[in-house]
């Protein structure tokens, strides 16, 4: 889960990493005239990515302006996404950015310090662009980071003096929020050298979602559509996607690649909907329920390839509550005979190969 | 041979009073996998279909000689089981547990690593070796003994094209669910290097997904040192960026992960490459010779 700028920076100050005054405001109206030291800089808070080209972080020089520029701004769509809210920061005379995170290293299996004289640009491309501006140090889980590490990584980013103390205090307090607060991310960019001081002046924190029950002080997910959530209340796996043949089935894999036969055959599946292993009539009726709540479905398409699961648990919940849509469905695996006996007792056939049963799905879409 | 089990494997069931951990024990023992104990701490003396239970995995040890172990222990208190099974020097360790956090799934990793002791998981079926050992929760009535080895990030998945061969008349040597975590134990590289020096295995059915970059890395190791036919499937050509597809390690970030681009390097490392699951078996019967 990402948290937004303004989120992660309550965290970050909390572990004495250096931000900048600032409110957070939903109304124009309630942005600060006087607390803050003008100019001021406005940034939206959404989650997507480029929102500064896509014009939402302007600077303020007066509280008329900050107003004015703050009702434009929210309200407003940056990439598809709604403004709700504004940090409001005083600006600070950068003199140099930085870039500096810990992050979860899939293929070394630990987390990974990433660090770049070049700092305030997109580090992917700085590190496509001249990898040799990158510094890479992969933590020893046992051993952990120490100041030392850090040193070593500062020298390497051609700090010196005072600096280099500050940058190492800095980053092992860094690693010790990645770790305690279970981040798949923690990154500051830009990490900004202003009048001799280090301040973090964008902050970014991905919460390992698997960590959330022991992470309980967090606010609320804000990326997920409404039936997501619905979705991970009834504990199933649900993304939304924009075609309008509705998908479900039982193992992540097996559902990705059901959305692969869609697509081959010339579908446009409208989600992806996991029920897990060992589903129980219950978690199949939910399924439907939330994948037919979407509108626009034409088809639906249920790829169950039973092992934990049993085939005439699904074939009940679809026989007690019929999809309202035109149904292509493959069944087999564990209890196939049983689930078949009670498709066909209520006139409902099913397939034992994926593949016609997703030329089926794509046929019945298109209104065949 | 099989690759990390056989018919010697002595299985220990961590989580074995749990409703997972006793459904599965059940099925492993109908598989014919040695189950000689189980730990639930603070449940010792029970017994689980026969089988004796422990307070802690030292014990269990001493008294039956288990030298594997099976997790399904809750994903709060996974982390302290899997510690505990490598610190007591079973090998495998099989961690079947979904939703373990990914700082304690590097923690296991690593004292496994210093330890020696192959780590399979987390959020996996499990290890199948037909008419040997299964360690798990795969379907046993979908394997027959023969040449392929099959290594996965994914569970039904796997079952569907283990399904698909054996429906053509080909067997398995050994199947590994390898988890869809984005930090696991035993990588497609390990499990490759094994799979090239099994007398058992003649062909090899990697099966990726979307998320990080083990494919890629897969496809640099079989160039260099995979003299057997592989066949592969890529799932995920159609997942949209940054949404994760199920398994918390299948998502694509920024560039990094795509299925296409999984597929192109497997590609270009001389692996066949199937566009449906469907097709593998085919493709794996050409490479036999068949």
């Amino acid at each position: 889960m990402r948290l937004h700028e303004y989120q992660a920076k309550e965290v970050f100050a909390r572990y004495g990493i250096p931000v900048q005054r600032g409110a957070v405001v939903d109304r124009a109206e309630d942005v600060p005239p006087v607390e803050l030291r003008y100019p001021v800089v406005l940034k939206a808070q959404v989650l997507v990515g480029g929102r500064g080209k896509a014009g939402g972080i302007q600077l303020a020089h007066t509280p008329e302006e900050a107003q004015e520029k703050a009702s434009r701004i929210l309200g407003s769509e940056i990439r598809g996404e709604r403004v709700r809210r504004l940090l409001v920061v005083e600006a600070a005379e950068i003199e140099r950015e930085y870039y500096l995170a810990f992050v979860v290293d899939r293929a070394a299996r630990c987390l990974t310090l990433v660090a770049s004289a070049e700092g305030g640009v997109d580090i992917e491309e700085v590190a496509r662009r001249s990898p040799e501006r990158i510094v890479k140090l992969p933590v020893d889980p046992a051993l952990g980071f120490h100041p030392f590490h850090a040193r070593g990584v500062a020298r390497r980013l051609g700090l010196a003096g005072p600096l280099l103390g500050q940058f190492a205090e800095l980053s092992c307090a860094l690693y010790r929020l990645a770790c305690e607060r279970d981040a798949e991310l923690a990154e500051i960019n830009p990490l900004a050298l202003c009048q001799g001081r280090w301040l973090a002046v964008d902050a970014k924190l991905v919460v390992d979602d698997n960590a959330r029950p022991r992470q309980l002080d967090l606010p609320a997910d804000e990326e997920t559509t409404e039936l997501e959530r619905l979705a991970r209340e009834y504990d199933l796996s649900y993304v939304e996607l924009d075609g309008d043949i509705a998908i479900i089935g039982n193992g992540a894999g097996l559902v990705m690649s059901t959305l692969d036969m869609v697509a081959h055959f010339g579908g446009r599946p409208a989600n992806f909907l996991d029920i897990g292993g060992g589903a129980s009539t219950e978690a199949m009726r939910r399924a439907l329920d939330i994948v037919l709540r979407k509108p626009g479905v034409q088809a639906l398409l249920i790829n169950i390839f039973g092992g934990i699961t049993r085939c005439d648990d699904v074939a009940r919940a679809i026989t007690s509550s019929p999809p309202p849509v035109p149904t292509s469905i493959r069944l087999t695996g564990t209890n196939e005979e049983e689930g078949r006996r009670i498709l066909e007792a209520a006139g409902v056939s099913a397939f034992t190969d994926p593949e016609e049963a997703a030329r089926r799905a794509v046929t019945l879409a298109r209104g065949g | 041979m099989a690759i990390l089990v056989s018919e010697h494997t002595r299985v220990l069931v961590q989580g074995i009073t749990g409703y997972q951990g006793e459904f599965h024990t059940a099925r492993m023992l109908e598989f014919g996998t040695k189950v000689v104990a189980g730990v639930t701490p603070g449940k010792g003396g029970a017994r689980v279909h026969g089988v004796p239970v422990f307070d802690t995995v030292e014990e269990a040890v001493e008294a039956t000689g288990a030298n594997a172990s099976c997790v399904f222990v809750p994903a709060r208190f996974a982390k302290d089981a899997a510690l505990e099974a490598i610190a007591a020097g079973l090998d495998p360790v099989v961690v079947i547990t979904e939703h373990i956090p990914v700082h304690d799934a590097i923690a296991v990793v690593d004292f496994a690593r210093r330890r020696g002791v192959h780590v399979i998981g987390p959020n996996c079926p499990g290890i199948t070796a037909p008419e040997r050992c299964k360690i798990g929760i795969m379907p046993s009535h979908l394997f027959r003994r023969g040449p392929v080895g099959l290594l996965s990030r994914s569970g039904t998945l796997t079952y569907e094209i283990v399904a698909g061969l054996t429906r053509a008349g080909i067997g398995q040597s050994t199947a590994v669910g390898m988890g869809g975590d984005p930090v696991i134990g035993m990588s497609f590289v390990e499990l490759l290097s094994l799979f090239q020096e099994d007398g058992e295995t003649e062909a090899i059915v990697l099966v990726g997904e979307i998320g990080g970059a083990a494919e890629e890395e897969a496809a640099r190791y079989i160039r260099e040192h995979v003299r057997k036919p592989v066949v592969a499937y890529v799932a995920g050509l159609t997942a949209p960026p940054g949404k994760r597809m199920g398994h918390a390690g299948a998502v694509i970030s920024g560039t990094e992960g795509t299925a296409q681009a999984k597929v192109e390097a497997l590609q270009a490392a001389g692996v066949q490459v199937a566009d449906l699951p469907t097709r593998v078996p085919e493709l794996v019967a050409r490479a036999l010779g068949r």
